[in-house]
């Protein structure tokens, strides 16, 4: 088995900086798996503005933010990039089993850093009754359908949650033609930053519903309409106070869950209620040797946030490496 | 007369005061910093926004390139400009940076790729 010093699963924000800064600290050999066919994860997909402002003091957009790493990854020969590379396996003593097309891979990491990142909660997971149509979708899911893809996933959509992907999804939407008839958020107030409140929704005349709930989607084929209630402080509806609004699409933005399978597959303890892993302090693990940085270490606001605590897991690495500075 | 906004040039979102007679600004308020303060300013004034959206491509590695204005342009020019976005096709390698259309619908900003695409 073929071993490396370092290996980073993941090529976004989080296993990019992670990578810069191990090699910074000394690390001599990086391999960076990333499942996609491009460097940059998450930020391929968001393409509005807010990136940058705390590490490169502009404002960026995702890709912008993602190409300043890009490059420097790719000016760096001792990080060996893989693409379409999608780690299969990781045990506890660190060797890796990746696939990549036409090879499954294995090497042996003397350290290995956890950029996996997040994926969506779903419909399912926050149990919207009704039927079954076409037309939902997790909002990121729709993010990287309109995007990256070129798809507009329907003509009139209703927001379940207010989260920043949601928020931004229903600006995102409308320049496109949509029409956003409205963001229903079952708490008090939005879980995503105001600046979003007001450029996505204000901007574009979109209805914020605080304290409702989507309590049934309706639709044989496709999505048709949505039952819409208000609730109490102990989230019971409120009698009476329901109405419906028609639409065929609904975009469900009610969090995210990081992705840590791999560290459990390894051995490492896991926190069953936030999907993060249990460990002393931010970017490590249960498991020696191996870290955890980003997304997957736990649920960030912003990518310049993941960017620095990501460096700090690049320098844990290379300490526990004993790499010389 | 009085208003508050709330700032949208970073996270931190600050309530602003704006005391202003029409749109003409007397003084601002709340702002924790010179971003602020401009924002809330040309927000009185005439509303500016960043457009970001994603224009179709041919013959290169991802169907669509992000692209953004060069710099603010007026609120309500922005639909104008989605739908004159919509009628253009990227058909050449780019760089991030790259100028994929210039003077665009005559409001002296540029249309500038985010991303480098390659061909197919």
């Amino acid at each position: 088995m073929k071993e490396r010093e370092l290996v980073i699963v993941g090529g976004g924000p989080a296993g990019m900086a992670a990578a810069l800064a191990a090699r910074a600290a000394g690390v001599r050999d990086v391999l960076l798996l990333e499942r996609d066919q491009h460097l940059g994860g998450i930020l391929n997909q968001c393409i509005h503005p807010g990136f940058g402002l705390h590490h490169f003091k502009e404002e960026l957009t995702g890709p912008e933010y993602a190409d300043r790493f890009v490059r420097l990854v790719r000016e760096d020969p001792a990080i060996e990039v893989s693409l379409r590379s999608f780690v299969v396996k990781l045990t506890g003593a660190r060797e890796l089993s990746f696939l990549r097309p036409g090879a499954l891979e294995e090497v042996k990491a003397r350290a290995v850093i956890l950029a996996t990142g997040c994926r969506e909660r779903t419909r399912e997971m926050i149990a919207i009754p009704g039927s079954r149509p076409a037309g939902v979708f997790p909002a990121g899911l729709a993010q990287k359908m309109v995007n990256i893809e070129g798809w507009i996933p329907g003509r009139e959509a209703v927001i379940v949650g207010s989260g920043d992907i949601g928020l931004i999804m229903a600006r995102r939407m409308a320049l496109e033609g949509v029409r956003v008839k409205a963001v229903v958020e079952i708490q008090k107030t939005s879980r995503g930053l105001v600046r979003n409140v007001v450029q996505c929704l204000e901007d574009f005349g979109i209805p914020l519903y605080f304290q409702h709930r989507v309590s049934m989607i309706h639709g044989r084929d496709r999505v048709e309409k949505v039952a819409v209630v208000k609730v109490d402080d102990d989230f019971k509806d409120l009698p009476g106070t329901g109405f419906e609004i028609a639409c065929d699409t609904v975009l469900v933005s009610v969090g995210l869950i990081p992705e840590n399978e791999l560290l459990e597959m390894a051995g490492g303890e896991i926190n069953r209620r936030t999907n993060t892993p249990v460990a002393p302090a931010v970017n490590l693990t249960s498991v020696p040797g191996i870290f955890a940085c980003g997304n997957a270490c736990k649920v960030y606001d912003l990518a310049d946030s993941v960017t620095k605590d990501s460096e700090l897991a690049g320098r844990l690495a290379a300490e526990y490496l004993g790499a010389a500075a | 007369m009085k208003r508050t906004m709330t700032c949208i040039e970073c996270p931190k979102g600050c309530t602003l005061e704006i005391e202003a007679d029409g749109a003409r600004v007397i003084s601002v308020s709340g702002h924790q910093c010179r971003r602020g303060d401009k924002y809330a300013r040309q927000e009185t004034e005439a509303p500016m926004r960043t457009l970001t959206t994603s224009v179709l491509t041919r013959g290169l590695e991802l169907k669509m390139l992000p692209v953004r204005t060069s710099r603010p342009i007026p609120k309500d020019k922005l639909f104008e400009a989605m739908d004159a976005i919509k009628r253009l096709t990227v058909t050449s390698p780019v760089k991030a940076g790259a100028v994929v259309a210039t003077d665009f619908l005559g409001l002296g900003v540029d249309l500038v790729a985010c991303r480098p695409l390659e061909k197919l």
